[in-house]
């Protein structure tokens, strides 16, 4: 059992990191822009844009505990 | 050579040489300290167990429709390239610690002459285990960058995946390890001059960049497969456009956050004497 859960946390740590915050905003930004795309509206900007959100609202967070 | 197969080279060769000089301090304390043959069977072991990770997922990722990889790999491009650009930021306005290869040397030095010998079968199987350890796991990340970036890149209009893409990110990958492993091998000491965090800043700054053009190429295709590359202003050319922006954001936030440390550093004594 400890082997198994050691093998998960490693994954977890490896992909999702210090915030799962960040993956999270990452997989709605993507399946928001797929959805949007099939609407025939341009869907190219709403990524980056949730990138630089996600992104300052993380580092935001870090900030703002210390 | 197009623009993103000269991103895919060069993220792939910065993102190894980061990873390796990491590795070569491991490799040379536990060798200086304990001796170099049973380091260098962990180090050839680790290589080995590598080469068989990329050898059996490189073929499998290749017969994935390119729209599906792009998704899946945009993603954890994203994912993975914020992960690395967020440490960066922090480090580069003083919330975390700035990676010394000096100082990871020497707790490694320490760590290595205090523990124990055991030796079976001619094998000093601490050696073995720390550099192996220490290869395999920050060569995962290598291979892990080399796989779902290279695996992603395409011919334009190509609606599969080709071994191109991840031919040309293992050729940066190796010319980083034949220049950090040459490097180290004549100095014989750790890669302390390496610019290691800046280094740092540029692959979190590529990985996010290429996560959003596939991430977004991905979303559009996956469910239309006619549509692959038409969606972003300027196609291609639209990569450059990505990089400066997330330079942009990149250094607002280092700017910003610098100064709200500054101002988190100036409260502390004032709080302190207060209190005293």
């Amino acid at each position: 059992m400890k082997y198994i859960v050691g093998f998960f946390q490693f994954w977890y740590d490896f992909i999702v990191g210090d915030d799962w915050t960040i993956a999270a905003g990452v997989v709605i930004a993507l399946a928001l822009t797929a959805l949007l795309a099939r609407t025939n509206v341009a869907a190219w900007w709403l990524l980056p844009v949730a990138v630089a959100l996600g992104l300052t609202a993380s580092l935001w967070r870090v900030a703002w505990k210390k | 050579m197009s623009t993103s197969a000269i991103f895919l080279v060069l993220a792939a060769f910065l993102a190894s040489a980061v990873e390796m000089v990491e590795a070569l301090t491991i490799v040379l304390a536990v060798g200086v300290t304990r001796g170099w043959r049973s380091t260098l069977i962990g180090v050839g072991v680790a290589t080995i167990a590598l080469a068989a990770v990329v050898a059996a997922l490189g073929p499998a990722l290749v017969l994935i429709p390119i729209a599906w990889l792009r998704l899946v790999v945009g993603a954890l491009l994203l994912i993975f390239g914020l992960q690395w650009l967020r440490k960066a930021i922090m480090r580069a306005s003083g919330y975390k610690a700035l990676h010394d290869e000096e100082a990871t040397y020497r707790e490694e030095l320490e760590a290595a002459r205090e523990a124990g010998t055991v030796v079976r079968a001619g094998m000093d199987w601490y050696s073995f285990t720390l550099s192996f350890k220490g290869v395999f796991l920050e060569g995962l990340e290598v291979a892990f960058i080399v796989l779902t970036f290279g695996s992603a890149f395409t011919e334009k209009g190509a609606t599969q995946a080709t071994s191109k893409g991840i031919i040309l990110a293992t050729v940066g990958a190796v010319a980083a390890l034949v220049i950090v492993g040459g490097v180290g091998l004549a100095v014989h000491a750790p890669l302390s001059k390496v610019p290691e965090n800046t280094m740092k800043f540029a692959v979190g700054v590529m990985l996010t960049t290429f996560g959003i053009f596939w991430g977004v190429e991905g979303a559009r295709g996956a469910g239309r497969a006619k549509d692959v590359n038409v969606d972003w202003p300027g196609r291609e050319g639209a990569i450059l456009a990505i990089l400066a922006f997330i330079i942009l954001i990149s250094f607002g936030l280092v700017a910003l956050l610098k100064q709200q440390h500054a101002r988190t550093v100036a409260a502390t004594p004032a709080v302190r004497g207060a209190g005293d």
